[in-house]
């Protein structure tokens, strides 16, 4: 799947800096930003950038790894509840898979999520990391 | 809205079917379906298919299949709805049928697996989640269940044995139907010492790669009754869909998607859950089978796992489950899946499952759950005797 011009560049916003959308009647943020809100249908919004801790509500350790993963395996992937409230999909790194666990605090970091194809074009975006501080 | 009966079912060899091409897997399923019913001509033909761009190259695939039928002029459509695409294609058939618009209409699915690399048919499989905010990340299939697995786990004390049992099981069934890609047994002990996917899934908990197609035959009673052969209706259809994140539900310990569309499918049927005899269900992962139990209402959250290790939902327990051996011993060629799940319910119905797996109760309600994704779609189809 390409990553190429638009469709990367499009995604900017959200990978670089964790932009999602505020909606002003029911005042819920979502992550990614939709234009409208599920619970209301309002389309007034803001953006608004994601706190950057939480919890790990769920993981995997994936082990058979896609070849486009193939020298990052094992490589640990959860969904984080953010503290507020906002739910998240990322790997989880700087830290030993067999310690990821449900409950785990962690913070929201900027990094390298892969490379495209070949010719190696790196995509950013965030990745969780145990909270130490 | 008028009744609608299924005359016919057929399936090909499902398997790593290396000699039949995409368009050949389909007739040879179709043919059967034909045949068995005896229906002289077809008046439209849906035809499920997840991806066969990805997987082969192939788009305009309602043309493909109505040409190779030897059929062309036939009103063909391609229907998708990623892994629940077979449901959608049953749906459409059953719905031209019972608007009048039609008398015989085939419902049919297709997909052709093993033609790519196993990589290939991973990126084509991940095109069921979220792109840009899964499969960016790493998410795999097993992956994703696998973290819908952890939080079972963590809400409810669900076990890997409990899992593991789920496949066995649909082995045990699956040991007996002639078209399953892995008609084996295989031991809970096998499953939990297989190897480790995508943690706490083994490879034995993953459905497999599967080249295949089905096809049924929907009809108004009228035409049923002229063929003079045995036939069911088809009494209830109904499809929900969901976040297609995993991250967005609320509870990713359960299939929301499937606890919207059965009762509704109930509703329209006229029927209750306890007036169904068996089901088929959606069991890409053993994972799956134990949250859809769960979400339709047969179990209480988490009572689901020890209900399968007591054998309840074995050929011979109480509600039994994937008879035909399910998508884990049967095979999964995603697009195909939901059409035989139909083919399984008219087997059991009419009396005609092979091997020694058909039940002995003379069950005269079956459902069938089809999902899509992590349960973005859910399609259920509840199918009687006459």
């Amino acid at each position: 799947m390409s990553q190429f011009s638009a469709r990367n560049w499009r995604e900017y916003p959200q990978r670089y800096r964790l932009e999602a959308s505020k909606f002003k009647k029911s005042g819920k943020t979502y992550f990614p930003p939709r234009d409208i809100d599920p619970e209301t249908g309002d389309t007034e919004h803001e953006i608004v950038r994601l706190p950057d801790t939480g919890k790990l509500l769920t993981y995997t350790v994936i082990r058979i790894a896609p070849s486009q993963w193939g020298d990052e395996g094992p490589y640990a992937l959860g969904v984080a509840e953010l503290s507020d409230g906002t739910r998240v999909m990322a790997q989880i790194t700087d830290c030993d898979v067999e310690e990821v666990k449900i409950g785990m605090e962690i913070r929201v970091e900027f990094r390298r999520v892969q490379s495209e194809g070949s010719a190696g074009i790196l995509s950013y975006a965030y990745k969780f990391v145990p909270k130490w501080f | 809205m008028r009744d609608v009966c299924c005359v016919g079912v057929g399936m090909s060899k499902w398997g790593e079917v290396w000699e039949r091409s995409f368009r050949q897997l389909f007739v040879d399923a179709a043919t059967a379906a034909i045949k068995g019913s005896g229906v002289d001509h077809l008046d439209s033909l849906y035809v499920g298919c997840m991806s066969g761009g990805m997987f082969i190259g192939q788009e305009h695939i309602g043309a493909l299949c109505a040409d190779y039928l030897g059929m062309k002029g036939l009103p063909a459509a391609h229907v998708e709805s990623a892994c629940a695409s077979g449901g959608i294609s049953v749906r459409s058939a059953f719905f031209e049928v019972a608007s009048g618009a039609s008398d015989i209409v085939m419902a049919a699915g297709v997909e052709k697996m093993t033609d790519c690399s196993g990589d290939e048919a991973t990126q084509a499989l991940a095109g069921a989640a979220d792109q840009e905010y899964e499969v960016f990340h790493g998410a795999t299939f097993p992956g994703l269940y696998a973290m819908m697995a952890h939080a079972h786990m963590n809400a409810y004390g669900t076990t890997s044995e409990m899992l593991a049992t789920v496949s066995s099981k649909n082995h045990d069934n699956g040991a007996m139907n002639p078209v399953a890609q892995y008609p084996f047994k295989v031991s809970v002990d096998q499953v939990l010492n297989s190897v480790m996917v995508a943690d706490p899934l083994h490879i034995l908990d993953c459905s497999p790669i599967t080249d295949g197609a089905a096809a049924i035959i929907l009809t108004s009673e009228e035409v049923a009754k002229k063929l003079g052969k045995p036939y069911t209706k088809i009494t209830g259809s109904a499809v929900a869909t969901d976040t297609i994140q995993l991250a967005q539900r609320d509870n990713m310990a359960t299939i929301g998607s499937a606890s919207i569309a059965v009762p509704k499918a109930l509703e329209m049927a006229g029927k209750k859950l306890t007036d169904v005899d068996f089901a088929e269900m959606h069991d890409c992962f053993t994972i799956a089978e134990i949250m859809i139990m769960e979400a339709i209402g047969l179990y209480e959250p988490g009572k689901a796992g020890p209900a399968v290790m007591a054998g309840e939902t074995r050929l011979d327990g109480k509600f039994p489950i994937n008879t035909s051996g399910g998508l884990k011993s049967k095979g999964h060629p995603v697009g195909a899946t939901g059409v035989a799940q139909m083919v399984e319910l008219y087997k059991q119905l009419t009396g005609q499952a092979e091997g020694g797996r058909q039940l002995k109760s003379s069950p005269k309600v079956g459902m069938a759950q089809n999902m899509g994704g992590t349960g973005a779609s859910s399609v259920v189809h509840i199918m009687e005797v006459v």
